[in-house]
């Protein structure tokens, strides 16, 4: 017998009897000989919970858990502290064991957290729309370009080489099946080069990309940069920023940004060793009929009661198939939940208190480590809660060097920026303790 | 207890606080000596003021809301509610699983790289595929991969004037919206009276097959039924030249009894959140791996997880790949769960997965075709689709069942799809479900018919006891307010 399943010999016996079959293997007396499977898996057998548990357990330990080491690696994703709070909430198996919400009278427990992710989204990053997420931030970027061209009817999108690079890898993968166009655009002493980009922007520009915090954890300038997309008229400035960022720095939707998406993982959600995360994205009122993904709208019931429902589905692939504006058809459901009780648990002034005591952290951190001069740093610009030193040592060597110690050094930013050898981003949360820097520091000092 | 009714921005009130962190142990700087002024909001964050045990009253409360599938049956169609083990959800959150850095250098990730080219076997082997992109993060995904991969193959060798995805008439919506959105037009292919791919037209849409890049196949198809025809079907489509595209969606049906690889698939992709028993969390987080062929390996997204001696690594040397889909490896997560179901049910009890899911599907169905009009009379896989209630007269529609349905504690099954039949209710069980339950349900199913001869009212105004009741879509759509405005 087996644990997940439900039906004893006596129940199977009288099921094929109702049915009038003889034996199983009828069941699948449709599936023709030249196309059947006529072996067994080459899978071992079954297991028990306890041997499962020990296989995997051991396995696990194979990796090296940030519980028992310092981590100053961010380039994306980052150990912010996640509440208690967070886990017993989405294990709720009312949460965890439900689907779409297709039934609104016995899902508008999802429905309105959905509702309140939206409005909470809209509120951090001053825009009038959001859906009800996306798979990740680097998809999001993708998606959100090919609905600015889609509204625009133009091909052409530019972005900033100061955007994750994982993210324009996707994008030009995305970009390569619509036949559009993507142009990068450099950059000038850490931020996008606004001259370039100036010069680049023409007719035929669907939008303009940019994310700041950027890569190198250096803020960006969005109004300037929405001046320069809107000189063409419909380009769509898009901006990726950290959720967190938010906390302190002005609102992209009151810069000029015409569509905000970004990678939600900071708020609630486990590193998971890349996914699953959150993506997000909010708009202007201007683009709601052509957002992609799923949206939760607020309406009265039968009796007037206040409800809440799937909305605007005419643009969605079920109802418009080969018309739809994505083929999307589900949303990251539990991480939005995940999300949702981590804005609200911190709140007005704990989502401040984390961006400010990062920032804090990561300036003494910058201080500390450039202290000696054999570290120094590669830009002079404001930066949120990452930054970047270059120094003669390999970034190979750090990184072993510090893991000897139990830190997880940063990010190799050689890897993806050929002229910035040697040079690692750190990153640091409000989680890092000014005993962690000190050890950081001293055991950089002492490579 | 009055019934709750409040969002979380009704219950806020200043000066409350959720969450306290430690003091800054740094020198505590003005924020304006690192940052410009010009760039700080200096407004509140419109961010709601509660304290933790609101927090937790508050969700608690909506989560009364909600039916989960661990509170009753839940036959949605084509979903695969299936029973999620609770060892998936320890073993996804073990410190070394869930709390490591994507970045972290390769001899700190050697457990996660071992999990996914274990998963990755194990799955070429229940497919019949030779390598796996285990990146997707949805069945939509895979299947946006998927057409990449076939773009990408064509591309290579020129052959640029494939423009055409075939797509049969029964097929999830997701198909033809991924066939657009891969640059191709999706053209569709007339099911027989059957339920199946009529070859005969299959063989009209083909033509002389120079522009048909490939042709998307759920099988068994989105009616429950086995696309016995596939080995024609797969041959019709290959000698065009195009590549055949498998949507694992029901792949539940037929585990250790079939393989897409041996029906000639050149690309599948696996809803792990369905035949894999993860759970479908309100809408996601799933994964959507994509299996291919030897013919396709060298297009698959970076990195794959290869293994030298005893050292796993990322390897991103695919000169011809068709570029990154999704950030990092995809939702490693999802995948944990889903080799850990893959190893506590092992080949045996795979195998017996499909065969309780096909039992259970086709005496259920043969505990309800007295009162419900059945389109296609045949052997049934892991699904069925029934065309509403027995009588033209009859006033009540599938609607009005589904809406009743809730008044007896079932999730309906998925309703008016596939789009070929009238009034569908399509009901999948799944192989978690016991025989007594299935009574339960069809017991339901029957009053409900008899209701609908004798007191249609009953139907009409369900649902009777839920807490709202048939929300207004029309009001919601034309007058759209998607957040809280105070």
């Amino acid at each position: 017998m087996f644990p997940y399943i439900g039906n004893t010999p006596d129940d199977e016996q009288k099921m094929l009897e109702a049915i009038g079959l003889d034996s199983i293997d009828e069941l699948f007396d449709d599936i023709p000989k030249e196309v059947a499977f006529n072996r067994d898996f080459n899978l071992d057998l079954s297991k028990s919970e306890l041997e499962v548990r020990a296989y995997l357990t051991e396995m696990a330990n194979k990796n090296c858990s940030l519980d028992d080491l310092t981590c100053f690696l961010g380039a994306g994703a980052y150990d912010h502290y996640i509440p208690s709070i967070v886990n017993h909430i989405i294990s709720r198996s009312e949460f965890y064991t439900s689907y779409t919400p297709y039934q609104p009278e016995i899902s508008q427990g999802t429905l309105q957290y959905l509702f309140e992710y939206q409005t909470l989204i809209c509120n951090l990053t001053g825009m009038d729309v959001s859906n009800a997420s996306l798979y990740d931030g680097g998809t999001a970027i993708a998606e959100a370009a090919l609905m600015a061209a889609a509204v625009t009817r133009k091909k052409e999108i530019i972005i900033s080489k100061t955007v994750r690079p994982e993210s324009r890898e996707i994008l030009k993968t995305y970009a390569h099946i619509q036949d559009l166009r993507v142009i990068e655009v450099d950059m000038k002493d850490g931020v996008t080069d606004l001259e370039k980009l100036d010069s680049l922007v023409n007719d035929d520009t669907a939008t303009v990309i940019i994310q700041s915090p950027n890569f190198f954890g250096i803020i960006e300038d969005i109004e300037e940069t929405a001046k320069i997309t809107h000189k063409v008229k419909k380009t769509a400035l898009i901006t990726s920023v950290d959720p967190i960022s938010l906390g302190i720095l002005k609102r992209p939707g009151d810069l000029g940004a015409d569509i905000v998406v970004g990678e939600g993982q900071s708020m609630g959600i486990p590193l998971s060793f890349g996914g699953p995360y959150l993506g997000f994205i909010a708009t202007s009122k201007d683009y709601m009929r052509k957002l992609p993904g799923r949206i939760v709208g607020q309406t009265e019931d039968l009796d007037g009661k206040r409800s809440f429902v799937l909305t605007l589905t005419a643009r969605e692939q079920h109802i418009r198939r080969e018309k739809a504006t994505s083929n999307i058809c589900s949303n990251q459901g539990l991480n939005t939940l995940a999300a949702t009780v981590y804005m609200v648990t911190l709140g007005k002034e704990g989502l401040r208190e984390v961006a400010l005591q990062s920032t804090k952290k990561a300036h003494y951190a910058l201080e500390k480590l450039t202290e000696s001069g054999k570290y120094k740093k590669v830009f002079d610009k404001p930066f949120f809660k990452e930054f970047v030193v270059t120094s003669d040592t390999s970034p190979d060597k750090i990184t072993s060097e510090l893991r000897n110690e139990n830190i997880i050094g940063g990010y190799d930013l050689g890897k993806d920026y050929p002229q910035y050898e040697n040079a690692v981003l750190y990153a640091v949360t409000e989680k890092r303790t000014k005993a962690e820097i000190d050890k950081l520091s001293s055991v950089l000092e002492g490579i | 207890m009055a019934e709750y009714d409040k969002l979380i921005f009704e219950i806020s009130k200043p000066g409350k606080q959720g969450y306290r962190l430690p003091p800054l142990d740094v020198e505590d700087i003005d924020i304006e000596k690192f940052i410009p002024e010009e760039f700080l909001n200096k407004e509140d964050l419109n961010l709601p003021e509660v304290s933790e045990f609101d927090v937790i009253r508050h969700y608690t409360n909506l989560s009364d809301k909600n039916h989960g599938l661990d509170a009753g049956f839940y036959p949605l169609g084509s979903c695969t509610m299936k029973y999620n083990p609770k060892i998936n959800e320890d073993m996804a959150r073990l410190s070394g699983f869930a709390n490591v850095h994507p970045l972290q250098s390769e001899d700190c990730i050697q457990g996660s790289l071992q999990l996914m080219y274990e998963l990755d076997k194990a799955l070429c082997e229940i497919a019949g595929m030779d390598k796996m992109s285990l990146q997707p993060a949805a069945g939509a995904h895979g299947e946006l991969t998927g057409l990449m991969l076939i773009r990408a193959y064509h591309e290579k060798r020129g052959d640029t004037k494939r423009t055409k995805i075939i797509v049969p008439d029964s097929a999830h919506g997701t198909n033809p919206a991924t066939a657009s959105m891969a640059g191709y037009k999706a053209v569709e292919v007339k099911s027989t009276e059957k339920g199946l791919v009529d070859v005969e037209s299959l063989k009209k849409v083909i033509g002389d097959g120079d522009d048909i890049a490939g042709l998307m196949l759920t099988n068994p198809n989105t009616l429950g039924l086995f696309e016995k025809d596939i080995a024609e079907i797969a041959r019709l489509v290959h000698d065009a030249g195009g590549l055949l595209y498998y949507d694992g969606a029901n792949a539940n049906a037929i585990l250790g009894h079939a393989r897409p690889g041996d029906m000639g698939f050149d690309v599948v992709h696996f809803n792990i959140h369905k035949t894999f028993s993860t759970p479908h969390g309100g809408g996601g987080p799933g994964s959507g791996p994509v299996g291919v062929k030897k013919i396709l390996e060298e297009f698959l997204p970076t990195p794959t997880v290869e293994k030298d001696g005893n050292r796993y690594f990322l390897d991103y040397d695919y000169p011809n790949s068709i570029g990154k889909v999704k950030d990092y490896y995809g939702h490693f997560g999802i995948l944990v769960r889903a080799y850990t179901y893959i190893l506590t049910m092992g080949r045996d009890g795979l195998k017996k997965v499909s065969e309780t899911a096909v039992l259970n599907a086709n005496y259920l169905l043969s505990q309800l075709k007295d009162d419900y009009y059945l389109p296609i009379d045949s052997l049934y896989k892991h699904e069925f689709v029934l065309g509403g209630l027995k009588g033209e007269l009859l006033e009540a529609t599938t609607l009005d069942v589904a809406k009743r349905l809730l008044d007896f504690g079932f999730h309906p099954p998925t309703v008016y799809f596939p789009l070929i039949i009238r009034e569908a209710l399509m009901i999948e069980p799944t192989e978690t479900e016991s025989k007594a339950t299935l009574d339960e349900f069809a017991d339901a199913m029957k009053q409900i018919a008899e209701e609908a001869r004798t007191n249609v009212k009953m139907l009409k105004e369900a649902p009777h006891d839920t807490i709202v009741r048939r929300p207004d879509e029309v009001k919601a759509a034309r007058n759209p307010v998607l957040k809280y405005e105070g």
